[in-house]
């Protein structure tokens, strides 16, 4: 057996990958499913090891200001949360995105609205995909669907947060934090030193060391001209991600008479049901976007030329499904199924509506 | 090969951490392995269960209702589980406080009374081992030595010297079967 | 002495700190932040803290306190201050970090994030500017607006009925465990700028010494906010102020 091999649940593997990938610091407020991330951070005890801090933070505002605080010294910092939390965490994660920043931010989904539930949810798709907090922006949306992704998009995330200066987001949800599996963590990166920081991100706060020129990280722009600019600029940002880092897996979708569309969870979930059709020799290609956004209507609109038919699979009333809906122009028929506020829905039951909505 | 397994009782039974070991052992034989639990306050005095699937192939969904094997531990898991047990598949309930036995015919039944003998043993810890014990004499899904050093490899160091005892423990477990 | 001989070198007096950028301010003719902002930059020049220094601006009149204080610097989201200076610090502990924040962003919106940040004992220098209104959304009540004071939100002046009593920072932060040094100064006579100075000087420090967090509440005016001339805020300042926000050290450990 490969000792490198471990086995872990999402919110652990995503905590160790952060410390190996070299993270700096990580701040949060406890909240279920995601709260293994703060204790497993606090076991570890990584400020001995790698000099890493951790620290549990007042509040969900407080947090992601720290993270605001930390990405604009140019660190890799994160925090992570769950649905109530993220949504407290808006605001800032506007401020981070209007300030070029690099941060990563997790959030496992729990059921909504309001308190809502514990149990796992993607009802925050919008929220993620579409701003979330006020202004035209973006966050770049990776969707794990296994605990390994869950330990490598904390190094994917952070890599595309700082090539473009943007903001991250981890979207999981309760399944794929509390779910173990096996999984292989990179080995040790050392933290960037103060030198390598000032070489790799020239706009970080750490003095003005050499008499170099003051650095300012602010999203304020009272001149709308300007401010406006600032947008355009932005917008250069998004369609740049748009055009490099669109992800997904498309499986079987060749020679597949129907298609589903499905993310996190209920994309394994919906790999069942694949094989399930499979038993009754119909059948079925699976597309799971990786990014969220950038979306893959390209890959969409291509698997879906010579489908019948596409169910989108949600822990929602229906998000994910208008993008799906952009990518087909309406050219095919999109149907959904979800369960919300907490209920996981099992392969039999997707099979069974899936079989209702679109073979009848 | 590939098993899936439902473990249900009571939250604070030992549930989670069986399908724990279970899954542990069967990382050690290189199986993919996947550990769903339920979560929340039903950990807490309510109901508690865990799917674990091995698997020498990837596994898709952690999240199944149909199951190869079911183990339940109190009367709420098996009105519940005993239905989703695949036909031919396997259900273990243990005997304590068990009032409504399971009915089905379709599938094969076994009874172990390992809450008791952990009475006898003076040592609810035993619980477990006795229960995992009574699994793999039933369903050889994985091999005794693979749980000891699936063990070995999730505690700590300073609990290695009750290895032994879990060891015991399994055999004693195998036994209850009738 | 001829008048040539004043710009000899030997008989200068007072100069404008180099940090302090050579740029027309924004704030009021009168106002203190200006004042505050020069001896701001004058302890980090003194201090040779330049390359070191590290400021976070909040949101209110001095949210733009970067435009003039040559160091680098964050605008925090309004509240959010010490939070945003926790992690600086935290992830730079070689780093001088202080906060510059109203009595908006402190005794309203960001109160938690102070008490929070001086309960850990950051170490960090917060310095609070209470002028008991808020300047920059139009002279609208602050939680330090005094009983009595007229503001566009307390038109006929603020009640305890309607709107409770005026909240002082400095004991709630004095309190705490965490906090090393808690004092309350003036910028309004050349002596009260000589103390806020020395006080500033002390917090930043304790910042750099690892003691905890310090606040200087710089108890100031805003004679716009307050319909009144520079030299009559000063006055009022003094004859109203100083009764609820009384001068001095709350603190020193």
């Amino acid at each position: 057996m490969n000792d490198k091999v471990k086995l872990m649940k999402g919110n652990e593997a995503l905590a160790i990958s952060a410390i190996r990938y070299g993270c700096d610091g990580y701040f949060g407020y406890p909240i279920t499913p995601q709260s293994e991330v703060l204790e497993t951070l606090e076991a570890e005890m990584p400020w001995e090891t790698t000099g890493m801090v951790v620290l549990q933070a007042e509040s969900e505002l407080a947090a992601i200001n720290m993270v605001y605080g930390g990405a604009a010294c140019g660190k890799a910092v994160f925090t992570s949360s769950s649905s109530p939390g993220v949504s407290l965490m808006q605001e800032g994660i506007s401020y981070l995105a209007a300030s070029e920043l690099p941060a990563l931010v997790v959030n496992v989904m729990r059921g909504g609205p309001g308190l809502g539930t514990i149990q796992p949810s993607q009802s925050d798709y919008f929220q993620a995909t579409k701003g979330g907090g006020h202004g035209d922006y973006h966050c770049i949306v990776l969707a794990p669907w296994s605990v390994q992704e869950m330990a490598d998009f904390v190094w994917l995330g952070w890599d595309l947060a700082f090539k473009y200066r943007n903001p991250a987001m981890i979207l999981a949800d309760g399944v794929v934090g509390q779910m173990m599996e096996k999984v292989i963590i990179p080995e040790q990166r050392p933290r960037r030193t103060e030198d390598q920081i000032r070489q790799q991100c020239p706009w970080a706060l750490n003095g003005r060391k050499g008499h170099r020129k003051q650095n300012i990280i602010s999203s304020l722009e009272l001149d709308s001209h300007q401010m406006e600019k600032n947008n355009l600029r932005f917008q250069q940002t998004y369609a740049a991600i748009e055009a490099n880092e669109v992800r997904y897996q498309a499986i079987d979708c060749d020679d597949a008479d129907y298609l589903i569309v499905a993310f996190g969870s209920m994309a394994r979930v919906s790999l069942k049901v694949k094989e399930l059709a499979a038993e009754q020799g119909i059948k079925v290609g699976l597309i799971r976007p990786i990014t969220l956004w950038p979306f893959p209507y390209e890959a969409i609109s291509n698997a879906a030329k010579n489908a019948k038919g596409i169910l989108v699979v949600e822990l929602s009333a229906g998000q994910m499904i208008e993008d799906v809906k952009l990518a087909v122009e309406c050219q095919k028929p999109v149907e959904h199924y979800g369960r919300f506020g907490g209920i996981v829905p099992t392969p039999e039951e997707v099979f069974e509506a899936f079989k209702q909505k679109l073979i009848k | 090969m590939k098993e899936e397994i439902i473990i249900a009782g009571f939250g604070g039974q030992g549930v989670l951490s069986m399908g724990k070991i279970l899954a542990y052992a069967g990382l050690m034989e290189d199986r993919e392995v996947s550990w769903m639990p339920s979560y929340g306050p039903e950990q807490r005095g309510g109901t508690a269960n865990v799917t674990v699937i091995l698997s020498d192939e990837l596994i898709s969904s952690p999240i199944l209702n149909r199951f190869d094997t079911a183990i339940v531990l109190n009367q709420q898991s098996l009105d519940k589980f005993e239905n989703e047990v695949k036909p031919g598949g396997t259900l273990i309930y243990d005997t304590y406080g068990i009032h409504r036995p399971p009915v089905r015919t379709d599938i094969n039944v076994f009874r172990i009374s390992a809450m008791e003998q952990s009475f006898k043993l003076k040592n609810s810890k035993t619980f477990n081992m006795l229960v995992l014990g009574a699994l793999i004499k039933v369903r050889p899904i994985v091999k005794l030595e693979s749980i000891i050093a699936g063990l070995r490899k999730a505690l700590p160091e300073r609990l290695h010297h009750l290895l032994p005892l879990n060891q015991e423990a399994l055999e004693l477990g195998m036994t209850l079967i009738d | 002495m001829e008048t040539t001989d004043i710009i000899k070198p030997e008989n200068l007096v007072y100069k404008k700190p180099a940090l302090l950028k050579d740029v027309a301010m924004h704030y009021c003719p009168g106002c203190s932040h200006s004042t505050v902002h020069k001896i701001i930059c004058e302890v980090i020049e003194e201090m040779g803290a330049e390359e070191y220094a590290i400021g976070v601006a909040p949101v209110g009149c001095a949210v733009f306190a970067y435009n003039y204080i040559d160091v680098d610097m964050i605008e925090a989201a309004h509240g959010r201050a010490p939070a945003v200076a926790t992690a600086i610090k935290r992830l730079q502990p070689d780093k001088l970090v202080f906060t510059y924040q109203g009595d908006g962003d402190m005794a309203a919106i960001g109160t938690c994030e102070a008490i929070h940040a001086a309960n850990r004992a950051e170490n960090i220098a917060m310095i609070f500017i209470n002028n008991a209104i808020y300047g920059m959304t139009g002279g609208q009540m602050a939680p330090t607006t005094l009983l009595g004071q007229k503001t566009a939100t307390t038109p006929y002046g603020r009640r305890v009925d309607l709107n409770g009593y005026p909240l002082a920072i400095s004991p709630l932060i004095a309190q705490l465990d965490g906090s090393c040094y808690v004092t309350r100064q003036s910028v309004h006579t050349p002596a009260a700028v000589r103390k806020a100075k020395a006080a500033i000087r002390k917090a930043f420090e304790n910042s750099m010494a690892g003691k905890g967090t310090s606040l200087v509440e710089i108890v100031a005016t805003c004679n716009s906010g307050w319909k009144l001339s520079p030299v009559e805020a000063n006055k009022w300042m003094e004859e109203n102020m100083f009764t609820k926000y009384p001068l001095g050290d709350l603190k020193n450990v």
